[in-house]
This record gives C-alpha cells, sequence and structure tokens, in this order.
C-alpha cells in the first residue's frame, strides 16, 4: 500500500486522474470516486464541523446516509449547500468547502462552545436562552444562526435547467442491488415494463463493494437489462418520495456528475412522476453506529463503509485499525482491511463467543478477537488517536493506539419508502430491527430492505418478487429464473448493544451525528418526561436534520426504550417522510419558471396591442391591454385620455376575454331562471338581460349579460376571471341536482373575439361598417342582438353598455377578430377613435356605479348589499334566494355599497382603504373600505365605490379613512355619478 | 352562412410564429416536430347516445357511427369525431367545412333535443411528430402514453403543462393536440422548450 490509495483494485478509472479541491486545498481523485472516496485516498478524513459543538468530525459512512460530511459544493450561482460528500461524484475542476466553519475547516473558533457545552443540552433553546426575553430577538438568536448553521443557500437565482416527466410503468424497482436486479430481472423477461432506478452512479448495490462473488452475474444481469426494450434502467435516481397509489417521485441527476463540462440545455435534473402498477422496494441496509465516549472522533467509521472504500474505491481510511461490531457481518471488514494492508489490532465484540464462519476466517489470519469486551472511548482531536478497550461488565481497560476504528451496531433495513407508503413496520427481535410488516400499497420488499440479509436469499427473493410482481399485472405463466449459487458464511446472531455501558462521564457519546444529539441528552428528555418517541424527537432534534436520523434512529429509540423501560415495540417509531433525501427546489420547479410560471393567455387582437405599445394588466391568466401610453404619457394621463374620449366622442376596447357558454334545450329559460336572481323566461328572442349569479348561501358569484337566440338557445356571458367556475357551477347543478332537465351546455369563450365600441359616434361606426343593418333606435334598441354582416364578417352586435355609453360589442369568430378591430379602426378614424383599456373602463363603469364582481363584492356580499334589489326576484325560485329569509342577510348594519367624493377632489382614495366615524377613537371601529378609487376626467376630481356599514342610510354624511400620514374626508353618495345624459350629478 | 371569400382574412393564433415552430424542430433518429393545422373545422355536438334517434340522425349527417367508447376517435374520409364525454363529441372536419357539417347535423337533428355549436375558431390544433414525440408529451402530461396504454384511434381531454387540451393519437402515430386559441402560444412555446434537448447530440 502507497499512501491510502491500493496501487489495484477498485472500480475506479486510474487512467483518467481528476482534479479537486476541498477547504482550500488541491487534490488527485480517479473518475468513480465520489469527494468523500477521494478524501479518504488522500487521507483527509475531517470534512467538517458539528452542528452545535463545532466537534472536528470526518467522513463515517460510504452513502445516503452520512451525518458528518456536509460540503458547501461549487460557488455563486452554481453553489450547493450541505452536499453528502458521500454521494458527490469527483469531477475534474470540482471545489468544494467544509460547512460550519469559521474561520477555517482546521482551526475554527466555534469549537470554543465546546467548552461551555452544557449550555447546549437537550430542549437548550428551550431552557438557555429564555430570560431575559427581549434578548432572543436580539442577541440568542443571532447568535445561534451564526454559530450553529450548516451551509448556505446561494443568493443569485439558479443559472440551471431543470425538469419533469411522467411515466408509468408495470413494475417499479426501488434500489439496484442484488435483490432489486434480480426483482427487475424476473420481471422483464416476463415481459412487464420494468423501471429500475438506484440513487449511485453505478448499479449494482451492495454487489459493488464486495469482492468478487458476483460479478459476472451483475455483469450479465446489467448486460440483459440494457438490451429489454422494455426496461428503463436509472442511475443516479433517487426514489424519494412514495405517495397514495403507488404513485412516486424520483429525482434524477443528470449532469450532476459533469461538473461544468454538462452540455448546456439539458437539465441539470430531472423529476420523475411514476405511476407504478406493482412496486418492489430493494433499498437496502444502513448500517448502525455503537454509542461510546467520543464516538464521533474522525476516523470512527461504519464498518461497511471501511470495506466500501476499500473494495470499490481502493481508498483505505486507516493504517491502524480496530474493528467493534456486535455482528458477524462486520468480520469481513476486518478482513478486507488486512487484504489491503492494513494492521488489524482486534475485533471487539461484546459477544461473548463469535463461532461464525468469519469470525474463524479473522482467527485463521492471526487477528486477535476480544469477545466479551467494548469500546467505552475513543480519543484524539481532528483524529481518532486511541480507543479504550475493556470487558463489558466492568473491569481494567487498556489503552490501544490506532487512527481507525470501524464500527457496527447491527443493521437497520431501509423501510424509508415502505413506511411512506403507509405500511407498517414489525420490530424483529431476531435480527434487531424493524422490518417491513403489513403492505398498504401493491408493493414488495426484498433483500436488506425486508431485513432478509443475506445474498443468497436476498437474490432468490428478489427474484421471486419480480415474478410475482409480473405475475400481478398479467405476465404470468413465467417462472422465476434460478437464483445464482452464493455460497453464504454461516452466521451467529447479532447482540444488541445500544449504549456501552460506563461510557457515559468519560465525554459525550454522539446517537445522532448531524444534529449533535447525546445518549446524556435522550436520556436526561426521558426523566424530564419526554417519553413519547415523537417528543424526545422535537425536544432533542433528534433525527430532525436533514439526514433524517439515517443512522440515529433506531438507537435513540432503543436508549429512549431502555431509560423508560418499556420494550422497544412498545416505544414505538417516528414516521418516515418524503423526501428521503434532500430535493432541490429547482427540481419541483421544473420548466414552470419565468414567463411559463402559469400560463400567458392572449386574445386574438394581442398583437396590435403590443405593436401599440400598450401596457398590459394581468387578469387571471390572461393579459389584457390596460392603458395605451402616447408620447410619454404616464398611467394617469393615458387612462384620463381614453376615458375622456369614450365620454365625448368614441372609444374602443378588446372585450374578447369575456367568458361566454351557449346554452341550449327546451328547458334553457326554466334553467336561467333558476341560476340568475331575475328572470329569463319572458325575455324576447333577439333581446338581452343583465343578470346576476348568486351561489346557495345568497352572495353574489357572477354577473354578465344573456341574450336569447331562440326560443331554447340562449348565449351567456360572465366575467372574465369567471368564465370557467361559472361553466363548472352550472354543470353540477344540472348533472347532480337538475339531471331531468333538458339543457346541453358548451363553452365558446374563445369561439368569439369581440369588440366593443362606446361613445356618442358609436353608432355612426356601425352604420358605415354594417350597411345592411338598421341602427335606428326603434329598429336596433338598447339590449337587443342583430345577426349581419359588420366590416364584410358575419357577426353577432349585440347593444349593450358597460360604460353608460351608446355602445355596441361585436362578436365574429376569433379568427376574424384582429380583422374586425383592424376595420373598427380605421372606421373611427375620423371621430378620434381611442383604444382603451382595463384602467379606463373600470373609470367608466364606476362612474356609472356598476359593479365588479371580485373588486365590489368579496364571496360576502348580496346583491340587496349593492343597492340591486330590483334584480332580484319576488315572484320566482333562484339559486341563493332562501338565504335572503336568514336574519343575518337582513341585517341593517351589512355593509352597503355606496359613492365617495373625497373632501378635497383632487385626493383619490387609495383602494382597500378602511373607513371609519371617528379616527380619535380608540379602538377605532373599521366600519367599511373603499372597493374602487379613480381620479375621473369626465367629473374632475377623485371618487371612490365603498362598503359602509349601514351605508345607505348615511348619504350625505362625511366618513373618514385614517391613512399613513394624513386622514382624508369624503362624503357620501349614492353609487351613480353621472346623470341619463352623462353629466356630472354630484359636481 | 360564411361566405368563404371572408376567409383570407383569418388567422390562427401561431401564424406569426412558423419561424419559431421551423427552428425549434428537431431531425434524426431522436427528432421531434410541432407544426400548426389551423383552421380545422370543429363542431361540439351533445346529445343522447342511448336515444336511437339521436345515433341515427348522426350517421345519417356524417355517413359513420359516433364513437360509443370513451377516449376513442371515429374517423371517415376527411371527418372524425372524438368522443369527449358520455353526451358529448368533437366532430372535426377539413378547413372551411364546418358550415357544412353543422348544416347536415342540425338537418339530420332536427326536432331532437341536442347541441350543435362551430367551435372552429375555438381551438387550434398543434401536431407533434416523430420518435421523441412521446417523451416530450410525457414532460407535459401525465396520463400512461405508452404505446400498450394509448393507441392510435384513442383520445383524451388532459392537463398538458398548465393547460388543458385534447390529445389525439393518430394512425401515423402523430399526436394532435387540439388546444383553445388564448393558450396556444403559450403550450407551443413549452412544447417548443422541452424539445430543446433532444437537438443536443450527448449521451447520458
Amino acid at each position: 500500500m502507497t499512501g491510502h490509495r491500493l496501487p489495484s483494485g477498485g472500480r475506479i478509472d486510474r487512467a483518467r486522474p481528476l482534479s479537486f479541491r476541498f477547504a482550500g486545498r488541491r487534490y488527485q481523485g480517479f473518475a468513480g470516486d465520489t469527494l468523500a472516496s477521494a478524501l479518504i485516498a488522500n487521507d483527509a478524513l475531517l470534512v467538517g464541523r458539528s452542528f452545535k459543538y463545532h466537534r472536528p468530525r470526518g467522513i463515517y459512512a460510504a452513502g445516503a446516509e452520512e451525518p458528518n460530511a456536509l460540503v458547501q459544493l461549487g460557488a455563486g450561482a452554481y453553489s450547493e449547500p450541505n452536499a453528502r460528500a458521500t454521494q458527490v461524484e469527483l469531477y475534474d475542476g470540482l471545489t468544494a468547502d467544509a460547512v460550519n466553519a469559521w474561520p477555517s475547516l482546521e482551526w475554527d473558533l466555534g469549537a470554543l462552545t465546546g467548552l461551555v457545552s452544557g449550555l447546549f443540552v437537550a430542549g437548550f433553546y428551550y431552557k438557555t436562552f429564555m430570560w431575559p426575553r427581549a434578548f432572543w430577538n436580539r442577541v440568542y438568536e443571532p447568535a445561534i444562526r451564526r454559530m450553529a448553521g450548516l451551509g448556505k443557500a446561494p443568493r443569485e437565482a439558479d443559472p440551471d435547467l431543470y425538469d419533469k416527466v411522467h411515466v408509468h410503468a408495470d413494475v417499479l424497482v426501488a434500489g439496484s442491488g442484488p435483490a432489486g436486479l434480480a426483482a427487475a430481472l424476473a420481471a422483464a423477461r416476463a415481459g412487464a415494463d420494468v423501471l429500475i432506478a438506484d440513487e449511485q452512479a453505478e448499479l449494482g448495490g451492495s454487489l459493488l463493494a464486495a469482492r468478487g462473488t458476483l460479478d459476472a452475474w451483475l455483469r450479465a444481469t446489467l448486460d440483459e437489462l440494457r438490451g429489454m426494450p422494455n426496461v428503463r434502467l436509472l442511475p443516479r435516481t433517487t426514489v424519494f418520495g412514495y405517495y397514495d397509489h403507488n404513485y412516486l417521485c424520483l429525482l434524477e441527476r443528470r449532469t450532476d456528475h459533469l461538473g461544468p463540462a454538462a452540455p448546456a440545455g439539458l437539465s441539470r435534473q430531472r423529476l420523475w412522476h411514476v405511476r407504478a402498477r406493482q412496486v418492489v422496494l430493494a433499498t437496502g441496509a444502513h448500517e448502525r453506529p455503537l454509542v461510546f465516549a467520543g464516538n464521533d472522533r474522525p476516523g470512527v467509521m461504519l464498518a461497511g463503509a471501511v470495506s466500501t472504500y476499500i473494495n470499490r474505491y481502493a481508498a483505505v481510511p486507516g493504517k491502524r485499525a480496530v474493528v467493534f461490531a456486535n455482528n458477524d457481518g462486520a468480520y469481513r471488514t476486518a478482513l478486507d482491511l488486512a487484504e489491503a494492508g492494513a494492521q488489524v489490532l482486534a475485533v471487539v465484540d461484546p459477544r461473548e463467543s463469535s463461532p461464525g464462519d468469519l469470525p474463524a476466517q479473522v482467527r485463521a489470519r492471526g487477528i486477535e478477537i476480544l469477545n466479551g469486551q467494548a469500546v467505552a472511548a475513543a480519543t484524539g482531536g481532528k483524529r481518532l488517536e486511541a480507543v479504550s478497550i475493556g470487558p463489558l461488565g466492568g473491569g481494567a481497560a487498556r489503552g490501544v493506539a490506532c487512527d481507525l476504528l470501524a464500527v457496527s451496531g447491527g443493521w437497520s433495513p431501509v423501510v424509508h419508502l415502505f413506511s411512506q407508503s403507509q405500511g407498517k413496520l414489525r420490530w424483529d427481535e431476531a435480527k434487531s430491527c424493524f422490518v417491513p410488516g403489513t403492505a398498504a400499497q401493491a408493493q414488495r420488499s426484498v433483500g436488506a430492505a425486508n431485513g432478509t440479509f443475506a445474498l443468497g436469499a436476498a437474490l432468490a427473493e428478489g427474484l421471486n418478487a419480480g415474478a410475482e410482481a409480473a405475475k400481478d399485472v398479467g405476465f404470468g405463466g413465467w417462472r422465476a429464473p434460478e437464483p445464482p449459487i452464493v455460497d453464504d458464511p454461516k452466521e451467529a446472531p447479532p447482540h444488541p448493544l445500544w449504549q456501552v455501558p460506563g461510557a457515559e462521564g468519560r465525554g459525550k457519546s454522539f446517537v445522532d451525528f448531524q444534529n449533535d444529539v447525546t445518549a446524556s441528552d435522550l436520556r436526561l428528555a426521558a426523566r424530564e418526561g419526554f417519553e413519547s418517541v415523537e417528543h424526545l424527537k422535537r425536544y432533542t432534534t433528534t433525527g430532525m436534520a436533514t439526514d433524517q436520523g439515517k443512522t440515529s434512529n433506531v438507537n435513540a429509540l432503543a436508549i429512549l426504550s431502555d431509560a423508560t423501560g418499556r420494550a422497544i415495540p412498545a416505544t414505538g417509531t417516528t414516521t418516515f417522510r418524503a423526501p428521503y433525501t434532500p430535493v432541490t427546489y429547482g427540481a419541483m420547479a421544473g420548466r414552470d419558471r419565468g414567463d411559463r410560471l402559469d400560463p400567458i393567455r392572449v386574445t386574438p387582437i394581442h398583437s396590435w396591442h403590443v405593436a401599440r405599445g400598450a401596457a398590459f394588466e394581468d387578469v387571471g391568466q390572461w393579459k389584457r391591454p390596460w392603458y395605451y401610453p402616447q408620447g410619454g404619457e404616464d398611467m394617469h394621463a393615458a387612462v384620463r385620455r381614453e376615458a375622456k374620449a369614450v365620454r365625448t366622442s368614441l372609444g374602443v376596447l378588446d372585450a374578447s376575454t369575456l367568458g361566454k357558454i351557449d346554452v341550449r334545450g327546451p328547458d334553457a329559460a326554466e334553467f336561467l331562471d333558476r341560476v340568475y336572481t331575475n328572470g329569463f323566461r319572458k325575455l324576447g328572442v333577439g333581446r338581452c338581460r343583465y343578470g346576476l349569479m348568486c351561489r346557495d348561501d345568497g352572495m353574489v358569484f357572477d354577473d354578465g349579460v344573456t341574450t336569447r337566440l331562440a326560443d331554447d338557445h340562449f348565449f351567456m356571458t360572465t366575467t372574465t376571471g369567471g368564465a370557467a367556475r361559472v361553466l363548472e357551477w352550472l354543470e353540477e347543478w344540472l348533472q347532480t341536482e337538475w339531471p331531468h332537465m333538458k339543457v346541453y351546455l358548451t363553452s365558446v369563450t374563445e369561439q368569439w373575439a369581440t369588440v366593443s365600441f362606446a361613445g356618442p359616434r358609436a353608432g355612426d361606426v356601425l352604420r358605415e361598417l354594417a350597411p345592411a343593418v338598421a341602427v335606428d333606435e326603434e329598429s336596433f334598441p338598447f339590449l337587443s342582438m342583430r345577426e349581419g354582416v359588420v366590416a364584410g364578417l358575419l357577426a353577432r352586435i349585440f347593444r349593450i353598455s358597460f360604460t353608460g355609453e351608446p355602445s355596441y360589442e361585436v362578436n365574429v369568430p376569433s379568427h376574424h377578430g384582429l380583422a374586425l378591430w383592424e376595420a373598427v379602426m380605421a372606421a373611427g378614424e375620423k371621430h378620434g377613435i381611442t383604444p382603451y383599456g382595463t384602467e379606463a373602463m373600470h373609470v367608466l363603469r364606476a362612474e356609472k356605479g356598476f359593479i365588479i364582481v371580485g373588486q365590489e363584492t368579496d364571496g360576502t356580499v348580496t346583491p340587496l348589499d349593492l343597492g340591486m334589489d330590483w334584480i332580484v326576484s319576488k315572484q320566482k325560485d333562484f339559486l341563493g334566494k332562501r338565504s335572503f329569509a336568514r336574519p343575518d342577510t337582513s341585517r341593517a348594519d351589512r355593509k352597503q355599497l355606496v359613492g365617495l367624493l373625497p373632501a378635497d377632489p383632487a385626493e383619490v382614495l387609495p383602494e382597500g382603504a378602511q373607513l371609519v366615524w371617528d379616527a380619535a377613537e380608540s379602538p377605532v371601529r373599521m366600519v367599511g373600505h373603499v372597493t374602487s378609487s379613480y381620479w375621473s376626467p369626465n367629473l374632475g376630481r377623485g371618487f371612490a365605490l365603498a362598503l359602509v356599514k349601514g351605508g345607505r342610510d348615511h348619504h350625505g354624511k362625511t366618513i373618514l379613512a385614517p391613512l399613513a400620514g394624513k386622514t382624508v374626508a369624503a362624503r357620501i353618495v349614492a353609487p351613480n355619478f353621472l346623470d341619463e345624459g352623462g353629466k356630472p350629478l354630484h359636481g | 352562412m360564411a361566405n368563404p371569400a371572408l376567409f383570407g382574412r383569418r388567422r390562427s393564433p401561431l401564424q406569426d410564429h412558423d419561424a419559431a415552430l421551423v427552428r425549434g424542430a428537431v431531425a434524426g433518429p431522436r427528432g421531434v416536430t410541432l407544426k400548426e393545422i389551423p383552421h380545422l373545422a370543429q363542431i361540439t355536438l351533445r346529445g343522447d347516445a342511448d336515444d336511437a334517434d339521436f345515433i341515427g340522425a348522426v350517421r345519417a349527417a356524417l355517413g359513420f357511427e359516433l364513437p360509443l367508447a370513451a377516449n376513442t376517435v371515429a374517423v371517415s374520409g376527411d371527418v372524425s369525431a372524438l368522443w369527449l364525454g358520455p353526451d358529448e363529441w368533437l366532430v372535426v372536419g377539413a378547413p372551411d367545412s364546418e358550415t357544412d357539417l353543422s348544416i347536415r347535423l342540425n338537418g339530420t337533428l332536427k326536432g331532437q333535443h341536442v347541441l350543435v355549436v362551430d367551435v372552429t375558431a375555438n381551438r387550434t390544433v398543434l401536431e407533434l411528430s416523430g420518435p421523441s414525440g412521446r417523451g416530450v408529451l410525457e414532460k407535459a402530461c401525465g396520463l400512461d402514453l405508452r404505446p400498450r396504454a394509448f393507441k392510435p384511434g384513442q383520445c383524451a381531454q388532459t392537463n398538458l403543462a398548465r393547460t388543458v387540451g385534447i390529445l389525439e393519437l393518430g394512425q401515423s402515430g402523430a399526436w394532435r393536440i387540439y388546444v383553445r386559441n388564448s393558450f396556444a402560444l403559450y403550450l407551443a412555446d413549452w412544447l417548443l422548450d422541452a424539445m430543446a434537448e433532444y437537438a443536443i447530440d450527448a449521451a447520458l
């Protein structure tokens, strides 16, 4: 062995050296390395400082369970906090930094907190910083946040691409270890569509870290799966969430491993939404730490991880090693270490004897086995220096100098996904671990994830599960393939050792490394009465770090069970929640960012508005012209000009966004009678009527004009924002309450483009564009509709008005919308036609006191509150009518619609302003609010609509709007500011 | 009803965006192409599928049977009928045939309680074709689009990205997406964006 990298072996590519930087130092690694394995090969075990105590911490594991080796990866906008070095694939030029170390990893000031660590006991948030109370915000919390943080989120916008896909599979296999591959193979051979995902770069799971045994089978199986059209292999893909109906979410890291060499235009990460008919969970197991004093010293590592680094990465984490384990499996690590040239000083095993095959091999190599003993303490600073080994029952301990301690407290099946799927866990006493119990979904757990740790048995279980899963989705008639022959060693059962006795008092014994929770914290919490596992978790924060307690949960639970004198199954477990490992927000957003955050809807006339320089307003998802500034006008100037033009000459509005519903059938009139507050049965053919809809609670829901096209045929319009929900509302009543009614509905919102021109010259324009249509008052009265040719286009012409001015709304099929608009603009030119936007439209309708649903109403306003009792039928029944019999809807102090004229005509009240009678009152009574407020060029002053308690009884009174820095007085008036001739009423 | 002379002034939602559609096309074994098929005649038809008179009258008007199986399409020559619901179909024909289709349907269905509405201008149609067409759609749509599950001659109303549309798989293997006009530009832009990666020659 030269240095810590073996000269041969492992799955790294020695022909492709890579250089990288960590914590300011340059290192070399190889393709196939993770950041962690490359650091180990460079003997750079120290990777960070712990969360609370700033203790030096080293690489501890080799996978997703790593609690210590969190790094800040990359720089600037590309920086990623808290990446696990054990899962970061090395690429050339990679840079990473330690987290939670200041000013540097080697010399960290925060480590001083270790000296006052009495402050940081269980529940320290709740205890230490209680007094004085005022110190919390100003002193304690900022200090804690600076000291006890991990990585830093970048401040820049994320420059990377992310996307999502949705796929369906017959069988989804999570995990590509021996059991997972076996399941995929069996299911795929049977003909099922199989998707197999694994979080690692290379498929193979534990086989990648084993010496040799099934290399040929692994190669052959992967080759076969790759060649099958019904199989999708997803390496670098974590199944992180398992939801109802076999709906699972996967995160694929597509280009992370390429670093800056990633091709532009490819998504960095992809979120897979998978609906699987059957699921096979082959997620493996996590090794458990042993709990003793100083068990977090850099150089203490999980035994399985040590083997992985040696066998897979040819990186040997130490030269003088001790193995401390309560199970046979970890004896493999002693053999691996010896094979790699490390000196194995002893295997410390708390069991009284170790009769299995692996201990026999260890013994045969001349390695000392210390049965009935334990490591009570590990000492050292930034690197392990020695361990103290003594008899379990107490007695003389001896110190052994070493730089590596490989520990194994047994294995915990990775039951996270099983538990997320609502499966029930079961405590297996013989194996000392939780295993999947009753499944709640179409799912099978196999291999180590199922507590089946022996390789041969895991393979057989995987093959069977794959064949059964395929059979369950219709691909039966196949027998599971024969498993390869595996010579599993005979093993003696493990013996649980949750905490080394006598270790307390010799230093901190860590249970949760990432959140710095010790065994004594847990015992203290139990003494203080936090006996429920859920309370313990929240009080001590054990298991609540980003590793979700993968190495700590079972140990914490067992210590709690010991402290409370209950069995482990009676103590229970906390809930496993998605995500299994952290997921970037970018992946969750996918491509729905920027302009794609929400659809942008445009009318057929949109390009004209854009060319005219319109400013747009978002109305629902629509872009509507807000106003059309000319020659440097600001919004107010433009709106004044537009609103004036409509009253004095001619304006034109793109009203295409109005919702439109075709209503047809012999019961159509009766149906409208039921859904509108006013009557439609007597409406003549060719006539239009404004209608108000209430929900069943009597509150205004939508409004619009409906036209009778034939006896059994109506054309309904809705508000722009209400189109979809009105159609749903109407369909709901038709389908669930009144299925006997013969009425069909269909949305025609986008079939028709609507050009509305209004003003004293509106009739002239129509006459010019539609010479065949009689436009005189008698032939074409207000609130009627004519079909005809306008500008050479077949059109429906509605004589209706939302401004109080003479006005025509011309509907043509939307593909003709722009042609019509251009024709109206040309014909109106001699009248100074002025395109106007939604703001001027709001001013004009407010001058007439016309409401806008959603502005004057908010779901708590009845038609009577709006003073619209003229539209509420006394004769017929309609949706919401019964609610008007409730005392609440007839209270005298309900908020009612009024007009407001500020005492200072120059004042424009802000919309939403609260209104009071007496601003000096304390507490001040708020009696209403402003719903709409504008400057009116036609009134020459500011004006507003408002809802005021009992407002109709207060016409003529003065009400106050207390604003920042001033209080504005306004006179309450009726909500209509113009007379019939369009002249101001209230001067 | 409509005067064909006026059709020259018709505009489709994507007619100014041809260049972007052409630019976004990807050739080769991972190819995918998006184009607009504008102005297809479209009629919404609603009626009682259990009523033999209704079914018979529609057969008389169109010359073929309405599809009664959920999410299937019946085709005869230029005209097809998409099942959208137990009492709702979309009848689709060649451009400029909407008046003829309406007259035929209204003629044979006269006196029945049905709804026949010309919705030609309500939606436009996008066509997504090429080997990667399904892969692009899988980014936008949660339905099972595997060949085994979604076959030529099937259709579905579904969410596409953040809007909704009608998806139809033609006999040629090309997908048709009926999308409301106001959403057409959004959806086309979304799909073009989703297509872009197939132009990158990268082995991942």
